[in-house]
């Protein structure tokens, strides 16, 4: 075949045997991951390069400091350790199922295929819940010599500097109605009142009933954090997704059996490897944006 | 499809055992410690105030700590040390260009700092890092 084409010809590799005594498509998951790599890399080092340009980024500690149903406790990392905490229990069970596979053990594929996704699943819930309570989060930031209530959204960062005390004091007068009652509420001296009664409250009042201490006044911070952030996670979180699909069809065809007539459990090993793609950015995206 | 494959694998790796599940875990439990090491500096960088290049030191740590867990996750989950030498090349070299892409963009961008700091005092006022607190 090969060994007889011509000098004229281009010859081209026909298969047979591997080079790297690997199968075609297990191969060609690696070079995709490969590129991945670089897709995600070139994401991450443009988010470094404009955060090296700033004089002031905001801290992550700052930032990512809310867990579910802890209201304005001060926790900082905690939610995304359990998020990391899940991915890489995710990886194991992965793994676990890629090993099972080897050994033709069809149950045992199935049940740790099944834990993956779960695991998959329960990431793609938490990430839903942060950037949601990013998004409506309502934060007091020092904008035109008053206060306004932001979220952390692709327009507007709410985690500047710190503003000190006398201008916060002389900002929050200016402030308008609607951000009065609410920081009166949110952020009481004593006991809350009742939203409705709050808000027939004349200015004065509620000035007198806010703790400005605890409001944590910032000024904008950069407006491209935002941007990076939910583009970056989004990134990684619509892997996270795609992941969970093909590890669903991986259970469904081990347990029809499709692999069992097969001989071999090499699509387990495929979609593992990308499953651990998923978990290695990861690892990168969480240095990145909530460790330095 | 199992031919396909039979011809194209020469040999094959032996069916892994026991030891094999035995290194998996394991390999949780490093991944784990090293995740709460890298958890405790990012909080006692946050609890501490620290000079400026004790900080970056502390982060360059946190960064050799992340390396070394993505070691573990290609090698050990992904199989990578358990295939033959060249493929691990032919994956591993490309990668090499990150080094370049990493160094070249983020002096980019901190050289783009320093110009605008030098010609753009409004910028500098307005973004330099006031003294107390967060």
């Amino acid at each position: 075949m090969s060994s007889s084409a011509t000098a004229q010809q281009t010859k081209w590799w026909n298969g047979g045997r591997s080079p790297f005594n690997v199968e075609y498509g297990k191969l060609m998951m690696w070079y995709f991951l490969m590129s991945d790599a670089f897709t995600f890399g070139a994401f991450l080092i443009s988010y470094g390069t404009i955060r090296f340009s700033q004089n002031f980024w905001p801290d992550p500690n700052v930032v990512f400091n809310a867990f579910p149903g802890t209201g304005h406790l001060n926790l900082p990392l905690a939610f995304v350790s359990v998020m990391t905490f899940i991915l890489i229990a995710s990886s194991v069970t992965m793994v676990l199922a890629v090993h099972e596979g080897h050994r033709g053990n069809r149950r045992g594929v199935i049940k740790w295929m099944a834990w993956t996704i779960v695991g998959g699943l329960a990431f793609l819930l938490c990430q839903a819940w942060e950037w949601h309570h990013l998004i409506t989060g309502q934060h007091a930031v020092l904008a035109n010599g008053k206060l306004e209530l932001i979220g952390q959204t692709m327009a507007n960062n709410p985690w500047g500097q710190l503003v000190d005390p006398t201008v916060a004091q002389q900002a929050l007068a200016a402030s308008s109605h609607e951000t009065l009652v609410h920081l009166a509420h949110e952020y009481p001296k004593g006991t809350a009142a009742s939203l409705p009664a709050l808000e027939k409250m004349p200015n004065n009042q509620l000035l007198g009933m806010i703790d400005l201490e605890h409001v944590h006044v910032r000024e904008k911070g950069p407006i491209a954090f935002g941007g990076y952030f939910f583009g970056i996670t989004g990134f990684h979180g619509f892997h996270v997704f795609s992941g969970v699909i093909i590890n669903v069809v991986m259970l469904i065809m081990a347990q029809k059996g499709v692999f069992d007539r097969r001989g071999h459990y090499l699509m387990i090993e495929k979609a593992g490897l990308y499953w651990h793609f998923v978990d290695l950015v990861w690892v990168f995206v969480f240095l990145c944006f909530y460790l330095v | 499809m199992d031919q396909h494959t039979s011809s194209e694998v020469t040999f094959h790796h032996h069916v892994p055992g026991e030891e094999n599940v035995k290194r998996i875990w394991k390999t949780f439990w490093v991944l784990l410690i090293i995740t709460i090491i890298e958890l405790g500096l990012g909080l006692f960088l946050y609890a501490t105030d620290f000079p400026s290049w004790l900080n970056l030191a502390i982060k360059g740590v946190i960064v050799i700590l992340s390396l070394a867990k993505a070691f573990y996750i290609v090698s050990i989950f992904m199989h990578l040390g358990d295939e033959i030498r060249n493929m691990i090349m032919t994956i591993v070299v490309p990668l090499m260009l990150f080094i370049w892409f990493i160094a070249a963009f983020l002096w980019d961008g901190n050289s783009y700092k320093n110009l605008r700091n030098t010609y753009d005092k409004h910028f500098e006022e307005r973004t330099t890092e006031k003294k107390g607190g967060h």
